[in-house]
């Protein structure tokens, strides 16, 4: 699988490593609401289709990317940087 | 002259003879042999024993396809099973020997086995081993016995136990057009596309490159094939931009048009190819993919058709005229399909007697006709063969057949033959394009799958995409070329091909069904009834059907028995083929060795990493251990010594006056930036704003989850610029923990993260004496305790060397970690052992500083395991409760905080044995009674400050078992003994000594 890392162009996936969901919100740092938490740090969907992820280019840029990927088809769809797209959700920053 | 050896036709090197070993007796063939076709121009054909039931086998095709062959290659002690003799290349000693026989091939013991046939049919070991046993067996091991002997019975050969010496290698390619198979068509693809400038690679897994060129026997231009192909190929391999790769198998197609290929570069002993690999693997990164990988021809099933002599009849043609061997000399052919009239004129010009053509169709083309009385026999049209006989086949019995309703008739008539040359037409090799995605369509005309609309750029030619004639195998096959290089086709014209105008549709029988066993799957035994057997027992879907029956699951993976099972099961279910459908082809396309699997990847480019003081520790005794990647002194033994008395005379030291430790591998992250502090009071769970600069303070991370991630000290340089240690382990994982939160969580913190472990080394000085040391070599600052407090930085030289001193202990004594860039590690490391001689200091290793850590009660990777909270180290006391922080939010969650989770102990032994890590504490119980396990031991060691053997554990209840009696439990080290629980701070537990 290549995964077209916006920093350093299309790479293999050996040099990424993967990071998880990327649908996921942060509850604001603040919030003591423990169901929102557990689903930020447990719940994840697994659906058949396009999904993000996140992908770090640890044997690159060390960027984390947000890949939309068909899991049916493994084609990618777009990344982007995750800084681009902070998941903290809440009011403070 | 070998008997079977023709007398002019074949593309082999007669001058040369190469000799060889089959079963211990020494053969001859030449180069371009392979061991198969070298077999039978020396008159063998009983070459193996069957998987199941033991029954003599032979040669049944010419290639990758043979179900039954597979022999063993034995090189020196080494010995490699269940390589087909149709895909071993003949060269001068090669030494094989057959398979699953005893205690010889001519006479197997276990082919009494076949009296057993009736009880070994499809799902035996289903039916009797899942099944209740009744009577007298009842509640024994008794199927499990059965199991074993059968077992062994069964099988292919066996693998050897000596290390294999060949070398394995891998390789990256990347190319705009793959082109798989050099027949015709992935000639003329290849030509195209690099006519157009694309880079090409051309793969083929046989020698030579031509395919059906090799024996068409046909004229291309105005050559014979072969030499056409033979120019081609010379042709392409001369070309800049391809890179033509024979002996070569794509055998995985994956995503994002990346192929898996592996070339046999000198696949025999070593010696006669220095320092070549034996195999190569291959990753390939295709632009476009070129599928050219031609068609397998597939058997009709008969009774009897497994016998020695029967084979596919484009494989004895093949080996008529590429290798100019005669797989009999009185042949039978038994077809559906034109094409095997092209085999019998073949192998009656290469010398071979044709006794009769039988063919289940009523009618056939004029060139079969005319085919047949160039082999001189009238066909005998509307009959089938229902039966041989012979260990070697020496007859077949023919009977009247009504392709139309599949009906047997009339008397069998008896015809001696020594060769039967089978075919029920031919599939194209779709494997590939299946493994790629997308379901396979079916072809009426040529009772076949065709390969599935692309799921993947790659374009399909020749008879992998259903060309019936040479002509159009050209055609298509450039076509295919052009469009991979992004061209529109061509319409010059192509060279002109002198073949037989045969009519390429077979009939649709490819099993006739009259009185005794018919092999399916050669390899794997599996029988017509078998597949009807699946098909009464409810297992009709095709996958059920592999499963149930082991159809196609063998290491030829069904090559020659995919269809006749789907069409026996269609027949069974009465639905078409389509209906029944295909399973899905997976990687590999043809076994693949796991040493090239194994290939050497370089530790996959991880580095050894050394410390700058590397060479000093090995100069000076040490003995190094792998730490992750690391390589660090365990002990500096001195002659004599154990490791045991090795540590504690290095830990006692650093208890009694000074010792000195090599501590660059801790992990160190620079934070820098206006938002550091505040990026690290939401990572760490205590506060470093406030930390004033100069100074540093221990810390402790979690997870998001609120378990313990990691702990360290952190050094405030400057307002906006931190320097972060972090366990050795854990330095990766906490870069990348920092990396994600601000990029994915925080990317407006004005941050930023550098790991800088490789840019310091470090020593650590440690002892009553550790002040002195440093007093004598130290210039530019004090290090007094007013000039140098506890957790005080000061910067100054050693040595002529810049220098950052703090003062922090993890030994538990007066200590300094003594900082300096890794470029002066190994002088400002020799300064020190200078300034440390009048107080005779001692370099320590990873097991003294392990035992000095263990006295002190101070926690590590053993204890911060992924599992335990900050409450089950009792560090309560690090956790914020004036700021949210990184798993503020869930560490409090109920089972977290249970009183009775595993907890940080102490642990003594208190009969004078050592303890272990890993062992368990129990209540009660005894070296042979397993007690209930209350926690377990997680880092243990002989204690010189203490003189007693203790250890760190956790323990259920933790601190409420402080002064309680317990024992360790290790019944694998055969350990049982008492113990007492206590607190975990063993040594000075005031801190006395660091602060001093």
């Amino acid at each position: 699988m290549l995964i077209p890392c916006p920093h350093c162009g299309p790479r293999d996936v050996q040099e990424f490593s993967y990071q998880g969901d990327a649908t996921r919100k942060r509850p604001d740092p603040a919030s003591t609401d423990v169901h929102a938490w557990h689903a930020y740090v447990y719940d994840r969907p697994n659906p058949a289709g396009p999904h993000r992820e996140y992908w770090q280019h640890i044997g690159g840029c060390r960027a984390h990317i947000v890949v939309e990927r068909d899991t049916l088809s493994h084609e990618v769809l777009g990344a982007a940087f995750a800084s681009d797209l902070s998941n903290q959700g809440g009011t403070r920053p | 002259m070998s008997p079977r050896r023709a007398a002019s036709t074949g593309l082999v090197d007669r001058s040369q003879a190469l000799r060889f070993t089959f079963d211990g007796r020494t053969y001859s063939g030449h180069p371009g042999d392979t061991l198969a076709s070298a077999l039978l121009a020396n008159g063998i054909t009983l070459v193996g024993r069957s998987f199941k039931y033991h029954r003599p086998r032979g040669i049944f095709t010419a290639g990758v396809d043979e179900p039954n062959a597979l022999v063993t290659v034995l090189s020196g002690d080494g010995r490699e099973p269940n390589i087909p003799a149709t895909q071993i290349e003949l060269y001068e000693g090669l030494e094989v020997e057959s398979q699953n026989r005893f205690p010889s091939l001519e006479y197997d013991l276990g082919a009494l086995g076949q009296l057993a046939g009736p009880l070994l049919s499809a799902g035996f070991y289903y039916k009797t081993f899942m099944g209740p046993v009744f009577g007298p067996l009842k509640g024994t091991r008794f199927w499990m016995i059965c199991e074993h002997a059968i077992r062994r019975a069964a099988g292919l050969g066996r693998a050897g136990y000596e290390k294999d010496p060949a070398r394995y290698e891998e390789m990256n390619a990347f190319c705009d057009v793959l082109v798989v198979g050099a027949g015709p068509a992935g000639l003329m693809a290849a030509e195209a596309a690099a006519k157009a400038g694309r880079r090409v690679i051309l793969a083929e897994q046989e020698p030579k490159a031509g395919g059906s060129a090799l024996w068409s026997g046909e004229m291309i231009g105005t050559r014979p094939a072969h030499q056409w192909a033979q120019a081609m190929a010379e042709k392409l391999a001369a070309t800049e931009n391809v890179r033509f790769l024979p002996r070569t198998t794509v055998w995985g197609y994956y995503d994002g048009n990346t192929l898996a290929a592996l070339e046999r570069v000198a696949d025999r002993p070593s010696g006669t190819a220095k320092g070549l690999p034996r195999l190569r693997l291959w990753n390939i990164r295709a632009g476009k993919v070129v599928l050219a990988t031609g068609s397998l021809e597939r058997p009709v099933v008969f009774p009897g058709n497994d016998r020695p002599g029967v084979m596919l009849a484009g494989a004895a043609e093949r080996y008529a005229r590429q290798y100019g061997v005669l797989p009999g000399e009185r042949i039978a052919v038994f077809t559906n399909n034109d094409g095997a009239y092209r085999a019998a004129a073949a192998l009656r010009k290469a010398g071979a007697g044709v006794v009769a053509i039988v063919d289940v169709r009523p009618e056939i083309s004029d060139a079969a006709r005319a085919l047949a009385q160039e082999a001189g026999v009238e066909p005998l049209l509307g009959h089938a063969v229902t039966g041989t006989a012979g260990k070697r086949l020496t007859r077949i019995t023919i009977q009247r057949f009504d392709a139309a309703t599949g009906r047997v008739s009339g008397d069998g008539r008896p015809v001696d033959v020594d060769c039967l040359a089978v075919s029920g037409g031919w599939s194209p090799t779709i494997h590939l394009a299946s493994q790629a995605g997308g379901k396979p369509v079916w072809d009426e005309a040529l009772h076949a799958f065709l390969p599935p609309s692309p799921m993947q750029p790659w374009v399909g030619a020749g008879a992998f995409a259903g060309a019936k004639t040479t002509v159009e195998a050209l055609s298509t096959g450039r076509d295919a070329g052009l469009a991979a290089a992004g061209k529109k086709p061509s319409r010059a014209r192509l060279p002109a091909v002198t073949a037989p105008a045969l009519d390429p549709a077979p009939a649709p029988v490819l099993e006739i069904k009259a009185a005794g066993k018919a092999f399916v799957d050669l390899q794997n035994d599996v029988t017509a009834e078998d597949v009807r057997l699946a098909h009464r027992e409810g297992f009709i879907s095709v996958e059920h059907l592999k499963r149930y029956t082991t159809l196609g699951m063998a290491t030829d993976q069904g090559k020659t028995s995919n269809l006749p099972g789907l069409a026996i099961m269609a027949d069974a279910r009465g639905l078409p083929i389509p209906e029944v459908g295909t399973t899905r082809f997976r990687p590999p396309f043809s076994p693949v060795s796991i040493g090239a699997l194994a290939a050497d990847r370089h530790r996959h480019f991880k580095p050894d990493r050394l410390t700058p003081m590397h060479d000093w520790h090995v100069g000076h005794g040490a003995r190094m251990m792998e730490a992750g990647l690391w390589h660090r002194p365990m002990i500096y033994g001195q002659p004599g010594e154990t490791v045991e008395q090795a540590y504690i005379r290095e830990a006692a030291a650093v208890r009694r006056s000074v010792g000195i430790c090599d501590v660059s591998t801790l992990g160190k992250i620079a934070v820098k930036g206006p938002d550091a502090a505040e990026f690290l009071d939401r990572v760490y769970t205590n506060t470093f704003s406030t930390l004033p600069i100069g100074k540093a303070r221990y810390g402790l991370m979690l997870r998001e989850d609120g378990i313990v991630l990691d702990d360290g000290t952190t050094w405030r340089l400057g307002a906006h610029d931190f320097l972060m240690t972090t366990t050795t382990a854990n330095a990766g994982k906490v870069m990348q923990h920092l990396e994600y939160f601000l990029d994915a969580v925080w990317p407006h913190l004005k941050v930023h993260v550098t790991s800088v472990t490789d840019q310091w080394a470090g020593a650590a000085v440690a002892g009553p004496d550790a002040r002195r040391v440093l007093e004598a070599c130290v210039t530019g600052t004090g290090v007094d305790n007013v000039a140098l407090p506890f957790m005080g930085i000061v910067h100054g030289r050693i040595a002529g060397a810049p220098v950052m001193i703090c003062r922090l202990s993890f030994s538990g004594e007066l200590a300094y970690e003594v900082y300096c860039g890794a470029g002066h590690g190994a002088h400002v490391w020799e300064a020190l052992m200078d300034a440390g001689e009048p107080f005779a200091i001692t370099p320590y290793g990873m097991e003294a500083l392990g035992a000095l850590r263990i006295e002190k009660g101070h926690v590590t990777g053993a204890e911060i395991d992924g599992r335990t909270t900050a409450r089950d180290l009792y560090l309560d006391g690090m956790l914020s409760k004036k700021k949210p922080f990184i798993g503020s939010a869930l560490m409090d969650r109920e089972s977290l905080i249970d009183k009775n989770r595993l907890r940080l102990v102490g642990i003594v032994s208190l009969d004078g044995q050592p303890l272990g890590g890993g062992a368990h504490v129990v209540e009660k119980g005894s070296l042979d009674e397993l007690g209930a396990s209350i926690g377990h031991i997680t880092a243990a060691c002989y204690s010189p400050a203490l003189e007693r053997h203790i250890g760190l554990a956790l323990v259920k209840g933790g601190k409420s078992r402080h002064g309680t009696r317990a024992f360790v439990s290790d019944p694998l080290r055969k350990r049982f003994g008492p113990v007492e629980i206590v607190s975990h701070h063993f040594y000075d537990p005031e801190g006395r000594r660091m602060h001093g």
